[in-house]
């Protein structure tokens, strides 16, 4: 008896190798945090309960940079993951990595999969598609700036709940009510570069870079000096002299106050949502950037932001049928729809957004369409995004200039001059590296 | 008739230790070598193209101001560093080598923090400081002074003074404790008859006495301050505000893991090798002189 028991079990056991063996793994490394990784294992759930080839194996490597150095040293001793969440500051570095990567819609098109750029918003599929029209990345978590702002604290200091700023001159006059009724942060901002100039060049239709942000060379050079962006940081700087811009920290830090009520007003990425529908206990609201209204085309439309999928050279011809295959499951509209809704990432594909709009989320979610409608606008040279060589250093940069000016160790002035000229020297080396 | 034990085989000597020669090439000499190697290329992030571009890394490094201010801001850190740790823990030692009830509990309790790793030592006083939320800062408002290390570059240095002091006293104590309980019971209790206080033998008989140990830990601690720390950066503060607390080494981790920039990052390297280097030959050669054994 006892030896009939063992003997099913090791046979059972075999089947089961034999099984697993069968599967192929797909190794994914992300960089998905808190609510969104819960986000990023589900779908590999449900992608791997759908079908018995292929196994998704979504492992966390840390913070973006963090996964891709990662992801980095293993290419070099040759265990590169199958599948790589790139940010988009990473974004010129990977194109340029030509042995490294496959571009994505070879993967899809060399699997039998039918792969129409077209079908994506034309601001994200712009982004991620190489001058010669060949997509090489699959957009995942795209994200775009937004304001969300605290409505308790608005009430609280007699401002209108159901309306938020939509002007910088409107935001300064909020922040001081805030203030006068007691409230110690009125605004903040997280990922200051990306927020302050960056999304604020385009939103204001003003160059960031020359080449069109870069996306059409690698010859770009910063512009961040013009009459526009200096006029904002000396707002700003103001802001910060009266208390009511209080820096939190660099990255997305100064998330948390805005969160634990700390802080009234933010700009951050849309990628937030999630994170403020779970935790925040206070009624919110999501809005568009500030502008200044009295800027010819402003507003046009935010840049875009988050991560997307790379996919790793040298695998076997299997784990790239099993990758193409994954890729179709997680386009699927309702996939997407759902995703979109979960994160507060964008949809993505235009079906997506329908979907999304036909389900009446977004009247159910008041501002959750922010995101969307600030992308979906027919984009401008200035305004397609933003992809430059040694864009990590370029954001420290950035962060580093625009401390000072906030600690009044330098002015406006000299931080912006500044920041065009270190990030310059950034660009021209990656141009000399990258024979671009 | 010599009366020393000698080996007169000629083989024996180099098989003993070949064990410890063996250990320092692959971890120290091969890793050097490589350093050295990789700041005379310029590679792109995955190594698919590798250019050799001789002193260009070193070139671009010393005209970047940058860089330059950052051994201003190192030497400052270090010199903190490795002070403010062997003073504070030479103070604990001698306290913890008069007690005489629950030493081992006290001397556990000291020694704890040396467990913790530099980066979570980082996050631990970013709690305590944090301008909105930290126990300290708040204690801080509450005095009337404004603690702010996100925007004060020396606030901000003094919070990561502060934690890697912190990390460090554990093992400098260790080795203080190990010193003063070395010293024969016989010299102080003659100088105590001979009516010298605790000062006087602290200062005549203790001090001297410990003082390779002392010399040791100077060495150990300015190599820890010089190599050891940039977790502690990374977590408490990125370098900034600014650069103000961008130390050399900080900067080799951001350039090579976080930038990418493995050429500009192994040059960075082979400068602050070359700096510890002459900082212990330097050491070796003037304060040694002032060590009694």
């Amino acid at each position: 008896m006892k030896f009939k028991t063992l003997a099913l079990a090791a046979a059972a056991g075999v089947l089961l190798a034999a099984n697993a063996q069968a599967q192929t793994e797909i190794q994914w490394w992300h960089s998905m945090t808190a609510v969104n990784g819960e986000w990023v294992n589900d779908l590999a759930k449900q992608f791997n309960e759908s079908q018995k080839s292929y196994k998704i194996v979504p492992t966390f490597k840390g913070s973006y940079d963090e996964s891709m150095t990662a992801a980095v040293a293993a290419f070099r001793a040759g265990n590169a993951p199958d599948i790589l969440q790139v940010f988009e500051v990473g974004t010129a570095t990977m194109m340029a990595s030509k042995k490294a990567v496959v571009p994505v819609s070879k993967v899809m098109t060399d699997a039998g999969y039918k792969f129409d750029s077209k079908a994506y918003i034309s601001a994200v599929a712009g982004y991620y598609t190489a001058p010669s029209g060949e997509m090489l990345s699959f957009p995942f978590n795209s994200s775009t700036t937004i304001f969300y702002f605290n409505k308790d604290a608005f009430k609280a200091a007699g401002l209108p709940t159901d309306k938020a700023p939509s002007t910088w001159p409107e935001v300064v006059a909020a922040a001081a009510k805030l203030k006068a009724s007691g409230h110690k942060c009125p605004f903040t901002t997280a990922w200051q570069g990306w927020t302050q100039l960056e999304s604020f060049s385009s939103w204001h239709n003003v160059e960031f870079a020359t080449r069109g942000n870069g996306l059409q060379g690698m010859d770009a050079r910063l512009k961040v000096d013009s009459p526009l962006h200096l006029r904002h940081i000396e707002n700003l700087a103001n802001m910060a002299k009266q208390g009511l811009f209080v820096y939190k920290g660099r990255g997305n830090v100064p998330e948390a106050s805005f969160v634990s009520g700390e802080c009234a007003m933010i700009n951050t990425s849309s990628g937030f949502y999630g994170n403020v529908a779970k935790n925040a206990k206070f009624a919110y609201g999501l809005a568009p950037l500030p502008y200044y209204p009295d800027v010819q085309g402003a507003p046009q439309n935010t840049v875009i932001g988050g991560a997307s999928l790379w996919v790793m050279s040298g695998k076997k011809p299997e784990q790239y049928k099993g990758i193409a295959s994954f890729f179709d499951f997680i386009s699927k509209p309702e996939v997407q729809a759902a995703s979109h809704q979960r994160t507060g990432y964008l949809p993505v594909t235009m079906a997506a957004y329908k979907l999304t709009e036909d389900s009446g989320f977004y009247a159910k979610n008041p501002g959750t369409d922010v995101a969307v409608t600030q992308m979906i606008r027919k984009v401008t040279d200035k305004s397609r995004g933003i992809r430059l060589g040694n864009y990590v250093q370029i954001r420290t940069i950035e962060d580093e200039e625009l401390e000072q000016v906030w600690g009044g160790k330098k002015t406006p002035k000299e931080a912006l001059d500044s920041i065009v000229k270190r990030g310059n020297e950034q660009l021209e080396r990656f141009q000399k590296a990258n024979k671009g | 008739m010599e009366k020393r034990v000698q080996f007169r085989s000629s083989w024996l000597p180099w098989v003993l230790i070949a064990p410890q020669m063996a250990v320092i090439c692959v971890f120290f000499f091969w890793p050097a070598a490589q350093a050295i190697l990789q700041s005379l290329q310029e590679q792109d992030a995955f190594g698919s193209s590798t250019e050799w571009v001789g002193l260009d890394n070193f070139q671009r490094l010393f005209s970047d101001a940058t860089y330059l201010e950052s051994f201003k801001t190192t030497a400052l850190f270090s010199v903190l560093v490795a002070g403010l740790g062997i003073v504070l823990s030479l103070l604990l030692a001698v306290f913890a080598d008069r007690v005489v009830r629950g030493v081992t509990f006290y001397r556990t309790l000291l020694i704890l923090p040396y467990a913790v790793a530099p980066a979570v030592a980082g996050v631990l006083w970013v709690f305590m400081f944090s301008p909105a939320l930290g126990v300290v800062a708040y204690a801080l408002g509450k005095f009337g002074y404004d603690w702010n290390h996100l925007l004060n570059g020396g606030q901000a240095m003094a919070l990561i003074v502060l934690a890697a002091v912190w990390k460090q006293i554990s093992y400098n104590f260790l080795f203080f404790v190990a010193a003063l309980q070395s010293i024969p019971k016989s010299l102080i209790e003659a100088a105590a008859i001979d009516g010298a206080g605790p000062w006087r033998r602290f200062w005549g008989i203790q001090l001297p006495l410990i003082s390779p140990t002392t010399f040791f830990l100077l060495v150990m601690n300015v190599v820890y301050a010089f190599f050891e720390t940039f977790g502690i950066v990374d977590a408490a503060t990125n370098g900034g505000p600014g650069k103000d607390t961008s130390i050399l080494v900080y900067r080799v981790y951001y350039d090579g893991f976080k930038a990418m920039d493995l050429g500009g990052s192994a040059a960075q390297s082979a400068v602050l090798m070359l700096i510890v280097i002459v900082l212990t030959v330097v050491q070796f050669r003037y304060v040694e002189k002032k060590v009694n054994y």
